[in-house]
């Protein structure tokens, strides 16, 4: 044992280290392409069909729902927690005569409309802001202030403002949508790599030309993960605000569902109506934006999957 | 008279100091450097690291103003970078990673309303096949190698026919064989169509082999050291080579030397 310490201690001395053997040199030639085992092999049908994100996710939804249905059939309690089935009879009895896809629909509308002035006004901000230092003063300042504070908490003065009506929840819409936007899409644009600002503008492209050819599409995947956030914004600040005043707007929304059915006690409605949100939630997400992201910014290697 | 002479000169860089602003510091990059480019030269700015060459290639873009002096390009001072000087950089992020390899050699021909969207695609395909690429025509920047990225951004910039290449140590982020094979092609592509071409590198042997003129920086700032020959193109002598090699090296950092020495005087 001594002995082998030693004799490591030694080697660490250059002058008394052994010199690499020396060895024969040798040649070879490359091996004909047919004699390879496995150049390519498909995957194993188990192995393609875990590599299906979609099929993957519906298994976990299918296990929430076991879950579920498993927890309600044990509390026996219908008031309290009803069962999965019948939130589906619920759901289906709401979508074949109580006007559930009407409601969603109206719902849906004013977010749209709410959602693009959003997106409109966030996209004058931001090239504002990238045109002229005045405006990235207008729009960090704008966003530090009006970000942090609750789109709800804007409804009762917009209720002054605007009356009881859309116009109300387009206002507190726009709101919630307008600064996550703004925000992502900025930060975006600064963090698009000072090589491609200077390709574009080696091709004589200015204004708001460069804009759309260089800085949109460099910036793409801050902007897409900012419209993201925005419509989840959207969506909650729209339900939330029929919850508290769909009552007086006309046709009345999803919101307004829930509310309704929560005051009959109908609570496999109530469950119903939540399951219909985070349906179109989840159809947006999965559908809509990951369609989105797939024809652009995976398809670009801008972001790996 | 003077007018004359600078028709003659395709540009025309004389007594340019640049100079940017840091955090805390105003940095001169070059001092009065001079130099002209000829029609279908192979100019090579030559120098250590922090001698201002690519800061100078910038200006030549049209990306800095200097702050003394003026760069005439054909005649006409240059004020901002524009689609005649085309700029090869050393990343392989130059590519637009949204547009396929097709699309990003047309784009500029297409932004500079240069040519219509059929013209600019043929001539795209023709620049592509020059540069040995037209397999991935349809694929996207990220799916190529580091050579490859940078063969379509030559391709590129040739492609507009500008009246000036630059190229912004292109080849320094390659390994060593892929180098030394661009550097061929480089010259390949040169006898096709004899383009000016005006490239910054900090590797002597690869000015000798690409430069037909050499002109040699010295450091901190940026000033004009020399301007001298390469040598011809069939001489592949290479104790002609190592002599012109270590000629370079003696003006680069004759400085240096000296700077020693009188270390060693005080």
């Amino acid at each position: 044992m001594a002995n082998v310490t030693h004799m490591s201690r030694v080697r660490l001395h250059a002058e008394t280290a052994p010199e690499a053997p020396s060895r024969p040199e040798y040649y070879s030639e490359p091996v004909a392409d047919e004699s390879f085992g496995v150049v390519e092999k498909p995957l194993s049908r188990w192995e393609r069909l875990t590599r299906i994100g979609a099929l993957r996710k519906l298994f976990l939804l299918v296990l929430l729902a076991l879950i579920w249905e498993g927890y309600a059939r044990w509390l026996d309690n219908p008031l309290i927690f009803p069962t999965f089935l019948a939130t589906m009879g619920a759901l289906f009895d709401g979508i074949v005569s109580g006007g559930l896809l009407q409601m969603s629909w109206t719902s849906l509308r004013v977010l749209l409309v709410g959602y693009g002035v959003g997106i409109l006004l966030a996209s004058l901000l931001t090239v504002l802001a990238i045109t002229t230092r005045i405006g990235t003063d207008i729009l960090e300042t704008m966003t530090a202030m009006f970000n942090p504070l609750p789109a709800i908490a804007l409804l009762p003065l917009a209720l002054i403002w605007f009356g009881l009506g859309e116009a109300s929840l387009v206002f507190v819409l726009v709101h919630s949508v307008l600064w996550a936007v703004a925000l992502n899409t900025h930060s975006g644009f600064l963090s698009v790599s000072p090589t491609l600002k200077m390709v574009g503008r080696n091709y004589g492209l200015r204004g708001l030309r460069y804009v759309f050819a260089i800085l949109i599409p460099a910036a793409f995947a801050s902007i897409l993960s900012g419209l993201k956030i925005g419509w989840a914004f959207a969506w909650r600040t729209l339900i939330a605000a029929e919850l508290v005043f769909g009552v007086s707007s006309g046709s009345g929304g999803l919101g307004w569902f829930i509310y309704q059915n929560k005051n009959m006690l109908e609570i496999p409605s109530v469950f119903a109506g939540l399951f219909m949100v985070i349906l179109i939630g989840l159809l947006v997400e999965n559908v809509v934006f990951s369609t989105l992201e797939r024809v652009t910014v995976r398809r670009w290697g801008m972001q790996n999957s | 008279m003077t007018l004359q002479s600078s028709a003659a000169a395709l540009l025309e860089v004389d007594g340019v100091t640049l100079q940017y602003k840091t955090e805390a510091h105003l940095v001169t990059a070059t001092y009065r450097v001079s130099f002209k480019v000829q029609s279908g030269d192979r100019f090579v700015l030559l120098g250590p690291s922090g001698c201002g060459k690519s800061t100078l290639l910038k200006a030549v873009g049209g990306y800095l103003t200097p702050t003394e002096g003026s760069i005439r390009l054909q005649g006409r001072t240059v004020d901002r970078p524009g689609p005649d000087r085309m700029m090869v950089f050393q990343e392989f992020d130059q590519l637009l990673p949204w547009k396929t390899i097709a699309d990003n050699v047309a784009f500029p021909l297409l932004a500079s309303g240069k040519y219509g969207r059929r013209e600019a695609r043929e001539k795209a395909l023709e620049y592509i096949a020059k540069v040995n690429l037209s397999r991935f025509a349809e694929a996207y920047p990220h799916t190529l190698s580091g050579g490859m990225k940078q063969r379509v951004a030559i391709a590129r910039g040739m492609a507009m026919e500008p009246a000036i290449l630059l190229m912004d140590e292109p080849f320094a982020a390659l390994d060593a064989l892929t180098r030394r094979k661009m550097q061929d092609e480089l010259l390949q592509l040169w006898d096709d169509t004899h383009f000016t071409v005006l490239f910054v590198t900090h590797s002597i042997p690869e000015a000798i082999r690409i430069g037909n003129r050499i002109l040699l920086l010295s450091p901190h700032p940026g000033q004009v050291k020399a301007e001298l020959n390469s040598l011809d193109r069939d001489n592949t002598d290479p104790q002609t080579h190592q002599a012109l090699e270590d000629k370079i090296n003696g003006i680069l950092f004759a400085d240096r030397v000296e700077e020693e020495l009188e270390v060693h005087h005080g």
